[in-house]
């Protein structure tokens, strides 16, 4: 058994298993703390940063901070609530997204953070930067323009041999995800569906099916993003 | 007191915004009852001949037409707004962005699949026609936008709460099913 | 080509760990990774083409196509550019008939911009063919250009050789050691071996309790305590690594470089009492690319102390086992953070990692790994020798010792110096012989722009921390163009793109200051950029991105005189320009650019 602790965020009195992420103990609080590249159970990138949160004062990634007996966590104070809006609002302007004409507009959890934190125009200025689009492979559309690089695809995505599909390409300003045309040719339905599920915007997206759920039923249409995670405590009438 | 006068315009956009405008069905009289409407599509005012005191604009900048009507709109309003996607960051035809403006034109009149017989490559340079601009740019990148209304095209119940909170000084609140980028 | 391929990957075992020292042969042999190779390379290790690929793109040196025959990499770090590097880029470019970024058509010459390659001192420096080439100017660069006409090989073209070791027949370099001023810790006497053999008899917890004792902190730039590192590190179960940081990469540092060619041994014998103290086995160095010229020479050094038993099985009869191997980089910044050059040395990007787990109990193959500057192991090797009460006597309080500092700039005597810390920027510039100072940059780009008004503060990991570089920046100099726009433009470059704000913000930033020079900023520009860059050192994952926005946020602080000069007194301004918008359009459809009111 581990080692069950308690600690605080924005005041609230939580627990949880030592040694385990901030972000997870703090979804089974009931405490939303945003992710774009976090995947439960799945080695953390640490890639977004939008999961930022303040530990007695110092700026850590909640992916990948382990919870600590009696610390005490700042997560929606205006000071990082405008970080992640202005997280948000960056990815805006460094990739191209336009959110009329995806597939997973209405689904996107980049376009949800958007919702929530009501971006009307992005403060920096758009790069509207060339990126290509990879259709090369009969099963999936890899769209470059939308790629947040979150790495969750180069993360998940990989074959019986443990060959990865996904991979980033080049560094810094000339950074770009790039699928690998030869074992992405072959890849499985069940494979592309979970490519394009994980994917938290829609860079990764399943050939021959889009817009199949029509507006005002998809997930952030009515409903933030996060709000599942902050209304698991009332369902569960505040047991654990 | 005099009401408020209202200017609006479409420039690289749809029309969709204007429409969803419209969209606010009834609220329409009690919109005139607020505000005057000088230039604007809806009642084919085409020329400023007097200040205004908001400007609306739907659509990006994608030719020198539009940039001068943007211009004249900021001359002449105290108050502009973006409204939808298109004015704020481009839109749709904003896509071509990033992508060399002689390419797009190649594409559109010579050698994309939708076109004719084309032989010697013409493209449209009647000096009367608008000149194409290297990308579609948002608004702001332009003029000063005073507000952003996102939505392609923005929810008509958006609208109609920034412009009452606007003219009557109200504070506004949004409710989340309104701030949509689709 | 096939079989030199995979002669390659024999050579490295077969293991996809060695897959930077795989690419690094196959560029040396065919002067590029080209995709067929790549191709090989993948399906010999078992890899998808794209991880091969990953790695390959990641790395400065790794290339697509062929470079040139003769492939010249000209540094252009902020003080290439203030010693003249446009007049060597301009006569280079003459020369050739082509520009930086290009080759000639013959394919016999490639011209190329690098980041900073560890000759600050002795600027504008190129590397080619990792051949250094120093002091260059334009008499200089059209012999080489000749030369390379003539086919002459890039050896033959280095005729005065540098002191010390840089005339060794192994090395054969014009590099010049630059020694100014040698204290008593690194530079000063040393007999090898005397403190290894001591510290075998001291036992390897009293070896760690003396390093914690003297106080020494890393010398790369955090300051860690070494003793602390090595303590952790030795609590933890695994086979343990022994890591040697000589990738040293920061703008204006190369203190590293003199270290490793006149106190290598010293050196490596901080590994080796290091790797006793924590039980490892095995060490590795982790060279900088740019430093491959002395590449045979350490090795050398390596095979020397090997049979003087001071490394191998067995050392000096103690029961000790400990040798070390040499890891090259290939040109990447961030592989100075100590996790990125552990991935590197995995044979992987080297983007850091996060932590936890740290080093000490994850690193190298996920077990437990001390990773310490050159410098800290060299201090390392003193501080047995001579115990840690001697070397407490020198510096201050918190900082105890001597510090290499590399100091380059507008200054008489640029070099490397070794000063107690303590020193003030003041008594610095006096002994470097400045005048006319505008600035001194401490700690290279993503240390802190100090202004005149505060060189009476001290060096000292308390006050004014330093990894070693200094430059001096005198008034003559345009602060925000020669300096800050530079700085971010090589941030720009050498962020690894791996944590999305470090990646973004410093393009963002970088653009920024280009409009602050170019004379488009308006006031909320500059608190624009305040605030952005503190999001990003908010935000980002490792040291890089943590502190890149420094060279903006430490100007605006010291000097915001300078952009308040440049700047518009507007709250709006539009970078539209409706001549640039209109003119391709204008040009495809043939009319003229001409827009009616």
């Amino acid at each position: 058994m581990s080692e069950k602790i308690k600690f605080t965020i924005d005041g609230k009195q939580c627990e949880g298993e030592k040694g385990r992420y901030l972000v997870d103990v703090a979804a089974e609080n009931g405490v939303y703390i945003p992710v774009l590249c976090h995947w439960k159970d799945v080695i953390p990138a640490g890639s977004c940063r939008i999961c930022t949160v303040k530990i007695n004062g110092r700026f850590v990634a909640a992916c990948t901070t382990p919870v600590e007996d009696g610390c005490n966590v700042e997560n929606n104070t205006p000071e990082l609530q405008d970080i992640r809006k202005a997280i948000v609002e960056m990815l805006f302007v460094e990739g191209n997204h336009f959110c009329p004409s995806c597939e997973k507009s209405g689904d996107c959890d980049l376009q949800g953070l958007g919702y929530l934190y009501q971006m009307m125009v992005p403060r920096f200025p758009y790069a509207f930067e060339r990126r290509e689009l990879d259709a090369s492979s009969p099963k999936i559309f890899l769209e470059k323009n939308r790629c947040i690089f979150c790495k969750r695809c180069v993360r998940m995505i990989k074959d019986e041999k443990g060959k990865s599909y996904f991979a980033f390409k080049g560094r810094g300003k000339d950074l770009e995800i790039s699928m690998d045309k030869t074992i992405a040719a072959n890849i499985s339905d069940e494979l592309a569906q979970k490519a394009m599920d994980i994917c938290p915007v829609g860079a990764i997206l399943k050939k021959e099916v889009g817009f199949a759920t029509p507006i005002g039923q998809r997930k952030y249409d009515n409903v933030p993003i996060g709000a599942d995670i902050e209304n698991l405590q009332k369902t569960n009438g505040g047991k654990k | 007191m005099s009401k408020p006068i209202v200017a609006t315009a479409s420039l690289a956009g749809c029309f969709g915004c204007h429409m969803s405008l419209l969209d606010i069905d009834e609220r329409i009289l009690k919109l005139i009852e607020l505000v005057d409407f000088h230039k604007s599509p809806i009642n084919d005012i085409k020329t400023f001949t007097k200040q205004c005191d908001i400007g609306i604009i739907e659509g990006g900048c994608c030719n020198t037409e539009n940039v001068e009507v943007l211009r004249e709109f900021r001359k002449n309003c105290k108050i502009l707004i973006s409204l939808g996607e298109c004015a704020i960051m481009g839109g749709l035809p904003a896509m071509r962005n990033g992508i060399p403006v002689r390419e797009c034109l190649e594409e559109a009149y010579c050698d994309g699949i939708t076109v004719g017989e084309n032989t010697e490559r013409i493209m449209p340079n009647d000096e009367e026609l608008p000149i194409i601009l290297d990308k579609v740019y948002p608004l702001h990148e332009i003029v000063k936008i005073d507000y952003y209304l996102p939505g392609c095209a923005p929810r008509a119940d958006l609208i109609w709460e920034a412009v009452v909170a606007l003219v009557t000084g109200n504070e506004l609140n949004i409710p989340y099913e309104l701030v949509k980028f689709d | 080509m096939n079989e030199k391929i995979l002669g390659i990957i024999e050579a490295y075992g077969r293991s996809p760990y060695r897959l930077v020292d795989i690419l690094l042969s196959l560029q040396k042999e065919f002067r590029c990774v080209s995709d067929e190779a790549v191709n090989i390379v993948a399906s010999e290790l078992g890899l998808s083409e794209v991880d091969v690929r990953q790695t390959k793109s990641f790395y400065h040196f790794f290339t697509t196509e062929p470079v040139g025959k003769y492939a010249v990499y000209l540094n252009n770090s902020a003080v290439s550019e203030m010693m003249g590097m446009a007049d060597v880029v301009d006569e280079f470019e003459k020369l050739c008939g082509i520009s930086f970024g290009q080759k000639t058509a013959d394919g016999l010459i490639s011209l190329d911009h690098t980041a900073c390659i560890g000759m600050n001192d002795q600027e504008p420096a190129a590397l080619i063919n990792s051949v250094v080439f120093t002091g260059l100017n334009r008499q200089k660069v059209r012999e080489i250009v000749a030369a390379m006409r003539e086919g002459k090989p890039v050896e033959s073209m280095v005729t005065e050789y540098g002191d010390g070791n840089n005339a060794h027949p192994l090395v054969l370099s014009m590099v010049k050691n630059n020694i100014r001023k040698a204290g008593p810790v690194c530079l000063g006497e040393y007999e090898t071996g005397k403190a290894l053999a001591r510290s075998l008899t001291m036992g390897s917890k009293a070896v760690i309790d003396e390093v914690k004792s003297a106080n020494l902190r890393g010398r790369g730039g955090a300051g860690f305590p070494a003793g602390l590192k090595w303590q952790f590190c030795a609590h933890e179960a695994g086979d343990r690594y022994v890591f040697c940081n000589a990738d040293e990469g920061e703008p204006g540092t190369f203190k590293d470089r003199v270290l490793l060619t006149e106190r290598a041994q010293m050196m490596y014998e901080g590994m080796a009492i290091a790797g006793w103290a924590i039980g490892a086995k095995e060490g590795i160095l982790y060279l900088r690319y740019e430093y491959l010229y002395l590449k045979a020479f350490l090795e050398n050094v390596l095979e020397e102390m090997r049979n003087q038993n001071l490394l191998g099985k067995n050392i000096l009869g103690k029961g000790f086992d400990f040798d070390i191997r040499i890891q090259l980089g290939a040109g990447a910044y961030v592989c100075g953070e100590e996790s990125a050059l552990i991935e590197s040395s995995e044979g992987k990007r080297g983007e850091p990692r996060n932590r936890p787990p740290f080093p000490v109990q994850k690193g190298y193959k996920n077990n437990p790994t001390i990773v310490n500057n050159v410098e800290t192991f060299c201090s390392a090797v003193k501080i047995i020798e001579n115990g840690a009460a001697w070397y407490k006597k020198m510096g201050t309080e918190d900082s105890s010792g001597t510090k290499l500092l590399s100091i380059s700039g507008d200054c008489k005597m640029p070099g490397v110096y070794e000063v107690e810390w303590g020193m003030t920027i003041h008594e610095m510039l006096r002994m470097v012989g400045a005048e006319n100072v505008q600035a001194v940059q401490v700690s290279g780009p993503s240390g802190v722009c100090v202004p005149p008004t505060q060189f009476n503060r001290q060096i000292a990991l308390e006050d004014l921390p330093s990894g070693g570089s200094m430059i001096v920046v005198g008034k003559q100099r345009d602060l925000i163009k020669d300096i800050v726009l530079n700085f971010m433009a090589f941030f720009e470059d050498e962020s690894c793109g791996s944590c999305i704000t470090c990646r973004s913000f410093n393009m963002i930033l970088r653009r920024q200051v280009q409009k602050v020079v170019e004379g488009r900023a308006i006031k909320p520009d500059l608190d624009n950029m305040k605030d952005w860059g503190e999001i990003m050192a908010k935000t980002s994952r490792c040291g890089l991105g943590q502190t890149s926005s420094n060279p903006i946020s430490t100007t605006l602080a010291n000097f915001r005189e300078l952009y308040e000069a440049r700047v518009k007194d507007e709250d709006f301004q539009s970078d539209f320009d409706m001549e640039k918008a209109i003119a391709e359009s204008c040009e495809a459809v043939n009319r003229p650019p001409i827009v009616h009111e």
